[in-house]
């Protein structure tokens, strides 16, 4: 049963990196109807932003952690005004295609400026394990669920209790009435990029903390958010960060039980064989939206 | 001067014209009604002056001409648009609903407190300031398009056709609260009605349009009498 819980500890931290992802995600998807399909490399991208400040720059983690997430949310900001507002009267495959041209760009030019081989960046968290009633837990491991679900509790209180919260909400749900409010909605959408792109780059130095860095790691780590935000609901801030938490425990404990017999190179497809059948079930997924309207 | 005036403002959808040069003016304190057939461009009228669609002429709002800004920053200068459909965010609360009406004003506890003024002029949907704005009623969703509308504080209130598909009942509350905002408050109040009756019955000035050109305008009492306004648009 201690075994059960460690994995648990596991999936929850693993669940963590992909509900941050999975949050910018469906962030993104809410405000302009798109996938963004960079949301990953973006967060790649601010990984290695802030392995250069730390072992080239010198800056301590957290002073190095927090100085990316200001360079993120001004680069997502720039993304959205440069490349994704000029498309917005073209068709949503043009954008969708558009955001595909941008994770290949990240890519290559991460290579291009770190060059391609493997790097590490060393956890902010003590190695050391806890023995909890007979369970261990990592410290490392706790770490990252802790800053993850923090992230994801303010960007929720963001939303639900500020006044720009709300505004960037209703210019997401209703544009044209939005303009006539009075409401900046082109400059709601920056900054709802920009947020994106931070919490994209949590996801990617809590995943660099327990990986290696290199610029593919977060391409995995991006199936895996697309399949937490389809499975919660892919219109479902709430249901996504869930989706994340149930496809990590779900995978740590696949991995943990049943490697013996599915080995290494099945996780990802089992994984997301039984999130299909789940989609069957249940097509607007588990958190799917339900709006109620009259006329 | 007049606060709002319209000089021969042309509009056009694509290839389409719908407004052939109106001409209009609305007085500080003001209400005027626009009225027409169906396909007259009271609608397109309105969204020439809100900017949300593209037009050819000069509007001026208390003397700043306003053609070819952007709809929020219009929208900032004091108009307030309540547009066909209301607009009213369905998915979002009733209290949500009405603080955004203030998202052109700084001041977070102003907003507030006006937000509360607005709604206690519709003690219906007051109660139910935390049900999902998508669950009420027609009339309703009206009253709250309304409500959020003067959380802005607008020097110009354009209403869109706010009778279309409400109950009388429900229509006569809405107009008794628009003549005593334009009567005690003193808002200007540019609205475009189908139901001529109550428009020309709530309103100081009115506006004929026909095919995208003003054909007659007077005092409402005036055209109430008038033979071809009775005979076209009201039906006695």
């Amino acid at each position: 049963m201690s075994e059960f819980f460690q994995y648990v500890v596991v999936g929850l931290a693993n669940g963590g990196v992909y509900a941050t992802l999975a949050l910018a995600i469906v962030l993104i998807h809410r405000a302009t109807g798109i996938v963004n399909f960079a949301q990953g490399e973006m967060g790649m991208f601010a990984t290695f932003i802030s392995w250069a400040l730390i072992y080239h720059h010198g800056l301590p983690y957290w002073g190095a952690f927090f100085l990316t997430l200001a360079i993120a949310f001004v680069g997502g900001a720039v993304i959205h005004e440069v490349v994704i507002r000029p498309l917005a009267r073209t068709s949503e495959l043009t954008v969708v295609m558009a955001t595909i041209a941008l994770l290949v760009i990240l890519n290559g030019l991460a290579g291009w400026i770190w060059s391609p081989e493997v790097k590490f960046l060393k956890s902010p968290f003590p190695l050391k394990v806890l023995h909890v009633g007979g369970v261990v837990v990592n410290v490392q491991d706790l770490g990252v669920i802790g800053v993850s679900l923090v992230c994801v509790v303010l960007v929720f209180c963001f939303f639900r209790f500020t006044r720009l919260g709300l505004q960037m909400r209703a210019a997401a749900v209703g544009p044209a009435t939005s303009r006539l409010l009075g409401i900046r909605v082109t400059l709601m959408l920056s900054i709802g990029w920009g947020l994106a792109a931070m919490l994209s780059a949590v996801s990617g130095m809590m995943a660099a903390s327990q990986l290696q860095l290199d610029p593919n790691y977060m391409l995995v780590i991006l199936t895996y958010s697309f399949a937490a935000a389809v499975l919660g609901g892919v219109d479902s801030p709430l249901g996504s960060v869930v989706g994340a938490f149930l496809i990590g425990i779900g995978i740590s404990l696949l991995t943990g039980y049943a490697s013996g017999f599915l080995g290494t190179e099945l996780q990802l497809p089992v994984a997301l064989a039984v999130l299909l059948g789940v989609l069957v079930l249940r097509p607007a997924g588990l958190f799917g939206r339900v709006v109620v309207r009259r006329v | 001067m007049a606060l709002l005036e319209l000089d021969s403002v042309e509009a056009r959808y694509g290839q389409i014209r719908a407004l052939h040069g109106v001409s209009l003016a609305v007085e500080e304190g003001q209400a005027v009604s626009l009225l027409g057939a169906n396909g007259a461009g009271k609608t397109t009228t309105l969204r020439s002056i809100s900017g949300t669609v593209r037009t050819a002429g000069r509007i001026t709002f208390d003397g700043r001409r306003i053609t070819g800004r952007a709809p929020e920053s219009i929208a900032r200068l004091g108009i307030a648009h309540v547009p066909e459909g209301r607009g009213i965010y369905g998915e979002l609360t009733v209290w949500e609903n009405v603080l955004l009406g203030g998202s052109s004003r700084r001041g977070r506890s102003a907003v507030k407190q006006d937000a509360e003024a607005a709604l206690a002029y519709f003690p219906r949907i007051a109660s139910r300031r935390k049900q999902q704005a998508g669950t009420l009623s027609g009339g309703e969703q009206q009253m709250l398009a309304l409500a959020r509308a003067l959380v802005a504080r607008p020097r110009l209130l354009m209403l869109d056709e706010p009778s279309l598909g409400l109950a009388p009942t429900a229509v006569q509350e809405f107009y008794r609260v628009v003549r005593e905002l334009n009567r005690e408050e003193g808002l200007t109040v540019l609205v475009v009605e189908q139901n001529a009756r109550i428009a020309l019955a709530s309103t100081q000035q009115a506006y004929v349009l026909e095919v995208g050109r003003v054909a007659m305008s007077g005092t409402s009492a005036d055209l109430a009498k008038n033979e071809g306004v009775r005979a076209s648009y009201l039906g006695y």
